[in-house]
């Protein structure tokens, strides 16, 4: 790594961060602290995100992501009555998680293997912000198809939600 | 009428050359004669059993066709002679042709109208003799058989065809003589016919195959005409052929030594005995001489006197036996035999004409006196003469026509055996004069048989017809239906009139007719009569009806006294009751051989028995192997291996199926983890 | 910039999340940890549409946001039924299709 490059100390930073964040969402006992660090990574990863030039994408993973899917996630945890504070154990016992500890270490292992041996040294084109103008453009001409059945996703999802949670009347 | 009587000896000459025509369409469908009968028997065997009297009308139909047709052709061949032959190649087989044959012409027209006229009368007789018996199908198809059989035999037109209808005869004959086989001396007397016909067929084959060699082919044309003309291989072995030829005859002809079954096979129902042991089969022999007759003439003429006195032998000793049976059927057997006798003895002195002359009229009158005797059977119950008597008040047209028939057969004048017996004795003395000295002594014992069948048939008639009813007072006997009593009566007309086919010197269409074939045998018969000759047979046939009423007639009169009167001197009798003890020998040889043969054919059974039930052991076992070994504990096994291996996997593997949607997670990621590694593993190599 | 280590760190993340949907006994926190994984394939993608001057990799990160989020929206949907028939969101105890 180039450290004479600014961006890449502000994207260690920011790797440190999100990855303490992750780690600490899947290893804590608090169920709430678990949502909020995702909520830290999340934010981390919307700057990571407008750092690579994708402005657009880094702002709606703040409106969607931390918005919604995490109030969500809390709205889940209050009904669910999951413990606020400690839990005793929320995860499993230690062959799982030994099992699980390998099943990440291979994977990230494969990964950096696989990335490492193609691109190497490849650097980013210097130039590289994208127009939210653009993305509409492409997004409408050329994607419309996935735009649409995306649409249609959202759709299923919010009836498929509605009649999952109604109550049954009895 | 001294010029007459002294021309009298030297005027025999031989038969003329006919202009032969080929008999158009009338020839061309002879063989329907042949084909008709078997089919009769077919259609019998298929569908008998639903057809009335099993069958009968049908064998009755087509013995009847073959009575008309014979007779057309009989009349066309009168008006202009005919010769046809038609030929049919079944296979080749290296130099030789195996063909089927039709001959039409004078000597087959001959036996077509015989077979069919006898047939006619022994078929319509047995429809009502057969009645309700207890094999009807089967013996109507054997009795067709037979006629089919024996129309092959003398229809055909090569040797070997001869042979297949000789042995096709010999089949039918077994069939119908054991007919009644629930007793065993029936399925014996079967037997026995067919051996000693069997035995006898040994010379038949080879006497049939040494010409067959040496000319190339087995038609009778082929063969007589190499003889005719002197074909070196031929006149070399003419002595051994006709030799052999005549052992073949003499077997079915009944010739001594050969006679034995003959009158064993009484046992069959009657009117075979009338048809097939009286006027054909029995006459297949003469047949078979008279056709090879020109071979005989040409180059096998030194083994004519051996016929000749085979014949002259087997007349007197038949004769004999035959005053002493009680049997009437035995009595007309014995006669039949003597009766052969006179046609194989007139064939050996070289009478061609007269021998199967003789043929012709002995197969009227013979088989009338065959079906009347079975009429008085059926009407007596009983076979033995010791159980009639009387029944002239009885049955009278039985009575006539037997009367007839036993005139005829003792040769009173101007009945039919008359004619043809007092040429036969003609032809003796001509040939006792030209050539064959030793014919005298034929003809002596040809007269002397002639009173000896008068005697015995003029006993058989008295102790039958007249005299008391010696059978069960209650039951009396009656007269035969019409069915029965007609062929009677129309083969009494035949005994009469047949005999006027061949009057010497005023009207001989039967010479005519039998000498209307390829190479006509030049025979000698006579232009008129030969006076001696018949003065002394009929005198001797008059001599021996006298005796024999003096011995035998007796109205009123019990057997005993009858027999106290007739006794022969003790030793002869036991000798004639036993047949010359004949049989006795026959059976010592029979023995002497069966042994020995018995054992080693047991040893060979043993032999391939144990061959057999080794091998089906054998496989047992290898069976038994197959199925444990193999299919239970190898196949089954595996088979039962992989399904409860698949059991126990599954068994295994569903705890993999924690329901925890987890664990399914990990394996997904370490499932693409290992896909990721073979990936690289493999793109790197 | 290398695109290098936004690879890595993309993959880093995503193996946190494989951790922890592995270890997780909470049905919500399993989720959680799913919504990691997504963050960080949507940073993948994001660095590989820069590396490749493409904008399909943004566009795709923006359809894989909302698919989240309709996939967060079913899946607390049933993980509420879930508590509503057991008292508990232990994922331990969804096992009925087991054996």
């Amino acid at each position: 790594m180039d450290l004479t490059d600014a961006g890449n100390w502000v994207f260690l930073v920011m790797a440190v961060v999100i990855t303490a964040a992750g780690l600490y969402t899947v290893t804590t006992r608090n169920v709430v602290h678990a949502a909020l660090a995702l909520v830290t990574a999340m934010a981390t990863a919307a700057a990571i995100v407008i750092m690579l030039g994708g402005e657009f994408v880094g702002w709606v993973i703040v409106l969607v992501y931390i918005g919604a899917v995490i109030v969500l996630f809390l709205f889940g945890i209050m009904i669910t009555r999951a413990q606020v504070g400690r839990a005793p154990s929320l995860d499993h016992g230690g062959n799982v998680r030994f099992m699980a500890a390998a099943a990440a270490g291979l994977m990230f292992a494969a990964i950096t293997y696989a990335v490492v041996e193609l691109f190497g040294d490849a650097t980013l084109p210097a130039e590289g912000v994208v127009r939210t103008a653009d993305i509409a453009d492409s997004m409408f001409t050329r994607f419309v198809i996935p735009f649409e059945a995306v649409s249609f996703v959202l759709l299923a999802a919010l009836i498929g939600g509605i009649v999952l949670a109604r109550r049954d009347e009895q | 009428m001294v010029t007459m009587l002294s021309s009298a000896a030297g005027t025999l000459v031989a038969a003329e050359e006919v202009a032969l025509s080929d008999g158009g369409a009338l020839a061309q469908y002879a063989w329907l004669m042949v084909v008709l009968p078997f089919v009769a028997a077919l259609v019998i065997t298929l569908y008998g059993k639903k057809t009335p009297k099993g069958g009968a009308y049908i064998a009755v139909a087509s013995v009847a066709f073959v009575l008309v047709y014979g007779l057309v052709l009989l009349i066309s061949h009168w008006a202009n002679p005919i010769t046809h032959t038609e030929n049919f190649n079944i296979a080749t087989v290296g130099q030789f042709d195996i063909e089927w044959g039709v001959v039409v012409d004078g000597l087959s027209i001959m036996m077509y109208f015989v077979v069919g006229a006898i047939s006619t009368a022994s078929f319509v007789y047995a429809v009502s003799y057969m009645e309700g018996d207890v094999r009807e199908t089967a013996f109507w198809a054997s009795f067709s058989l037979f006629a089919g059989a024996m129309l092959v035999l003398v229809s055909s037109a090569n040797i070997l065809q001869l042979i297949v209808g000789w042995e096709l005869v010999g089949v039918a004959s077994y069939l119908l003589i054991g007919h009644y086989w629930e007793q065993h001396e029936n399925s014996s007397a079967a037997i026995k016919a067919f051996l000693v016909n069997k035995t006898a067929d040994v010379g038949l084959v080879i006497g049939a195959l040494i010409p067959a060699l040496i000319v190339g082919s087995f038609r009778f044309h082929d063969i007589l005409g190499a003889a005719v003309e002197g074909n070196p291989g031929i006149v070399k072995y003419g002595f051994i052929i006709g030799l052999l030829l005549f052992i073949g005859a003499m077997g079915k002809s009944a010739q001594f030594p050969f006679h034995v079954w003959l009158p064993d096979a009484m046992a069959g129902p009657t009117p075979v005995s009338a048809l097939m042991h009286a006027a054909t089969m029995v006459t297949a022999g003469v047949y078979l001489l008279g056709r090879m007759f020109p071979f005989y003439n040409s180059v096998a003429i030194d083994v004519l006197p051996i016929v000749m006195w085979i014949g002259g032998i087997t007349m007197f000793i038949a004769g004999l036996l035959a005053i002493v049976q009680d049997d009437i059927k035995r009595v007309l057997a014995y006669s039949t035999v003597s009766q052969l006798g006179y046609m194989t003895a007139a064939m050996g002195a070289g009478a061609y004409t007269a021998g199967l002359f003789h043929l012709f009229t002995h197969a009227f009158f013979k088989s009338l006196l065959f079906l009347g005797a079975g009429s008085v059977i059926h009407a007596v119950h009983s076979n033995y003469m010791s159980d009639m008597g009387g029944l002239r008040k009885y049955m009278p047209t039985t009575f006539w026509t037997f009367g007839i028939g036993s005139l005829a057969l003792a040769g009173f004048p101007l009945l039919a055996g008359f004619f043809s017996k007092d040429e036969i004795l003609a032809s003796l003395n001509y040939a006792s004069s030209h050539g064959t000295p030793s014919a005298t002594y034929v003809m002596w014992i040809g007269i002397v048989t002639a009173f000896v069948t008068a005697f015995y048939m003029a006993r058989a008639v008295f102790l039958t017809f007249f005299g008391e009813y010696k059978g069960d007072p209650a039951h009396e006997p009656h007269e035969s239906p019409a069915v029965m009593t007609v062929p009677l009566q129309a083969l009494a007309v035949g005994a009469i009139v047949a005999g006027y086919f061949n009057v010497p010197g005023i009207f001989t269409p039967f010479t005519d007719w039998l000498s209307g074939r390829e190479f006509a045998p030049g025979d000698h018969h006579p232009e008129s009569f030969d006076v001696f000759v018949l003065i002394a047979g009929t005198l001797a046939g008059l001599a021996g009806i006298a005796i024999g009423y003096n011995f035998f007639f007796a109205d009123g009169e019990s057997q005993k006294a009858r027999d106290s009167r007739f006794r022969l001197p003790k030793p002869i009798h036991t000798l004639l009751v036993n047949k010359y003890y004949i049989d006795d020998l026959y059976m010592l040889i029979v023995e002497f051989i069966r042994r020995p043969l018995a054992n080693a054919a047991n040893w060979l059974n043993g032999l391939i028995d144990a061959v057999v039930s080794g091998t089906g052991i054998l496989t047992a076992s290898i069976g038994r192997f197959v199925y444990e070994g193999l299919d239970q504990r190898g196949i089954d096994a595996s088979i039962n291996a992989i399904g409860g291996g698949t059991g126990e996997a599954g068994a295994a593997l569903r705890y993999l199926q924690t329901g925890k949607v987890q664990q399914y997670a990990a394996a997904l990621f370490f499932g693409v983890l290992a896909l990721v590694a073979a990936f690289f593993v493999w793109t790197s190599i | 910039m290398t695109i290098a280590q936004f690879a890595i760190l993309g993959g880093l993340l995503f193996s946190i999340g494989v951790y922890g949907v592995l270890v997780r006994r909470n049905a919500v926190l399993v989720l959680l940890s799913v919504e990691l994984m997504m963050t960080a394939v949507n940073i993948n993608l994001v660095a590989f549409g820069r590396y490749f001057d493409n904008i399909a990799g943004q566009i795709f990160s923006l359809f894989v946001i909302a698919v989240a989020a309709a996939e967060v929206g079913i899946g607390l949907a049933i993980v509420l039924l879930i508590f509503r028939n057991r008292a508990s969101a232990n994922v331990d105890e969804l096992d009925l299709l087991r054996w």
